[in-house]
């Protein structure tokens, strides 16, 4: 695909700038790892032996191209748009995680480095990043809020099958943002021979980029698969939005297709007009954290305030800087559901179609909900199905008031 | 230029730079016990919910403060008073960029001249991003103080020092505040390469604790910064802690002064 000069699609500029997002805003230690980085993965980028390993990779560990899915009974419920999903939960790992962790630690290993660290939000990132250094050979930590270890123990337990050290992190709110702090105080520490494998499209350049680039298949298999099961572009994309990679990568393909329009969801948590919520673009204002400028929740003096989600994936107050210039640009449209309106859209996926998705693309079911009625029977939404819900019947039970 | 950096840094001997956060205990007790026991320089920390390149005691320090309910306002007003009571101690604000940045750069670089501020060293403001506060601050004369580090490479030094005012703080190990100390063989080495490059003092910082390791240290640059070690005594001992560091500080600072 050719790129024209007004494309959305040739973001970032060569300092990592999305407009005024991004950048690369770290400590002076960390700023040569991050130079270097950027320039062996440029290289990766121009090596076909490189993108053959990655294509291999997911093609028979993850399990890749994902399916395009019709789902019939959820367009007849909705009595709108037809309802598609990009099953990324069928991956192997459950979620659209691995698909940047073989990236990542494929360039990890083409750098010579030897130990792998990471933070997790859910778990899903973090048992990702325990699964390719499991298969790779290369020791594993992980930083998780101590918060995230109490409601997601089974990914913990995961994890830690796999070969990772969990650190639980205690700071701060206990959440993703301190594991993110302390997974850089790790980076800072250790810069000789550890890969940080940032898990959504966020932190300083290249790792906006570089995520969304590894993540961007999703939106590509989506693209080709579309048009070749029903010959046109869908009319609008779906997903759930944290750090925004799955939306990225969904998203990213179809940029310049103006045809395709596009909707991120982010979590209302217990509603925007509270305090409660993790809706940084909608309920955010633009900041510095973790490396790059972006929208972010925070107080009036630039402090970083904690952001809530029933969906510990989505529970962070900040969002990739891509996403931050696509909501300025007007390119995509954003929204946000609660947390009783995703556990909704959990449910209605289960009972309508035999699938139990995560609580993050539950959040995007729930939009789907809301939209699809007011859309023609002919029009067509693709919705991403970024994770599979395995890992959280736990808090729906609790939720739902059902003992286990 | 002749500031309160330069005629500081200007005396023969070494000075001793030390760091407490703001709103932590009681911030104008606690700087004038620095300050009357022999510190040259003192680093005001900006409190920020999530200090990524510290360790246990100043994230510690950054959270009682923000609990104490310390704001930007009152940070400023801190260094107001500081300077009335201390007109030629040189005060330096060091911080992270998104409290720096909230309302603009030029209102904090305003803010901060209007408070008699001398330099601010912003720790994730790398020489690439420069153009979020530096320019700010240049035009009202503050000196935006850079970090080196062990990992700054010989290709890259030129542009941390390019820009760069009052003095160079060489962070001396790859890692977060208050841990390992690095050899003296690598500071010095580090230091004097810095030097051959640039005219600014270079003052040292990360890890130093005792006056046996400031000492070491003073003898080989202009500065050295002690910040940990005095925020771990604000909280241990709260309301008391300005006699305590008062008694630290004092053999610091009678280390560094002597050391050459």
């Amino acid at each position: 695909m050719n790129t024209p000069l007004n494309s959305f699609r040739n973001q970032p500029d060569e300092r990592g700038h999305f407009g005024q997002f991004g950048g690369r805003y770290v400590a002076e230690t960390l700023m040569p790892l991050v130079l270097d980085l950027e320039r062996e993965y440029r290289k990766a980028q121009q090596d076909p032996a490189f993108q053959a390993e990655f294509d291999d990779l997911l093609e028979h560990y993850v399990g890749r191209p994902s399916p395009l899915y019709f789902a019939p009974r959820l367009t007849e419920e909705l009595g709108g748009a037809q309802v598609w999903f990009k099953r990324d939960e069928l991956n192997h790992t459950g979620a659209h995680k691995i698909n940047n962790c073989i990236g990542q630690i494929l360039l990890a290993i083409r750098m010579g480095k030897t130990r792998i660290i990471a933070e997790t939000g859910a778990g899903q990132h973090g048992v990702a990043t325990a699964t390719v250094c499991a298969r790779f050979g290369l020791p594993c930590v992980i930083y998780m809020g101590a918060e995230d270890v109490k409601r997601q123990s089974p990914n913990v337990f995961r994890m830690k099958l796999l070969g990772a050290e969990v650190i639980p992190v205690t700071s701060g709110g206990a959440t993703l943002k301190d594991a993110m702090n302390e997974g850089l105080r790790d980076w800072v520490a250790n810069v000789h021979d550890t890969f940080y494998i940032i898990g959504t499209a966020a932190g300083p350049h290249p790792y906006p980029e570089m995520v969304r680039n590894f993540q961007s298949v999703i939106g590509k298999e989506a693209r080709a698969q579309m048009l070749s099961r029903v010959g046109r572009l869908p009319d609008l994309l779906v997903a759930a939005i944290g750090g925004g990679s799955n939306a990225l990568g969904l998203f990213h393909p179809f940029l310049d297709d103006a045809s395709v329009k596009m909707l991120g969801v982010e979590a209302a948590g217990h509603g925007l007009d509270g305090d409660e919520h993790a809706a940084s673009l909608l309920g955010g204002t633009p900041g510095v954290l973790h490396g790059n400028r972006t929208y972010l929740l925070q107080d009036e003096d630039g402090q970083i305030t904690e952001g809530h989600s029933i969906s510990a994936g989505l529970d962070y107050p900040g969002i990739g800087p891509e996403h931050a210039w696509l909501k300025e640009s007007g390119r995509v449209d954003y929204t946000a559901v609660t947390d009783e309106e995703a556990l909704e859209g959990f449910q209605l996926l289960c009972a309508t179609e035999g699938i139990i998705p995560a609580l993050e693309p539950a959040h995007a079911i729930a939009a789907v909900k809301k939209i699809a009625p007011t859309m023609p029977k002919d029009a067509i939404i693709l919705a991403n199905l970024c994770g599979r819900g395995d890992k959280d019947i736990f808090t729906v039970a609790e939720r739902l008031g059902v003992e286990l | 230029m002749t500031n309160r950096l330069s005629t500081t840094f200007a005396a023969p001997r070494t000075a001793l730079v030390c760091f407490i956060t703001a709103g932590d205990g009681d911030t104008a007790a606690n700087l004038n016990a620095l300050v009357e026991a022999g510190a040259d320089v003192i680093e005001l920390g900006m409190p920020f919910t999530d200090p990524m390149a510290d360790g246990p005691a100043i994230q510690s320090a950054n959270l009682r403060s923000l609990g104490a309910g310390t704001t930007t306002a009152d940070v400023l007003r801190y260094a107001t008073d500081f300077r009335a009571r201390h007109p030629n101690v040189p005060l330096v604000l060091m911080g992270y960029a998104n409290p720096m940045v909230r309302r603009g750069p030029e209102w904090f670089a305003d803010a901060a001249s209007a408070a008699g501020v001398d330099g601010v060293i912003c720790v994730d403001i790398p020489p690439e991003e420069d153009d979020a506060l530096g320019p700010a601050l240049r035009a009202k004369g503050i000196a935006p103080i850079r970090l080196a580090t062990p990992t700054t490479d010989a290709a890259r030094l030129p542009q941390v020092l390019a820009g760069s005012a009052g003095f160079i703080y060489y962070v001396s190990v790859a890692g977060i505040t208050g841990k390992q100390q690095a050899q003296i063989e690598s500071i010095e080495a580090n230091v004097a390469r810095i030097k051959q490059s640039s005219d600014l003092p270079v003052a040292v910082g990360f890890g130093v604790r005792t006056p046996e390791q400031a000492a070491a240290i003073a003898k080989v640059a202009d500065g050295v910064v002690v910040g940990s070690a005095l925020v771990e005594i604000c909280g241990e001992y709260g309301a008391d802690a300005p006699k305590h560091l008062r008694t630290v500080t004092a053999a610091l600072a009678e280390a560094v002064h002597n050391a050459r």
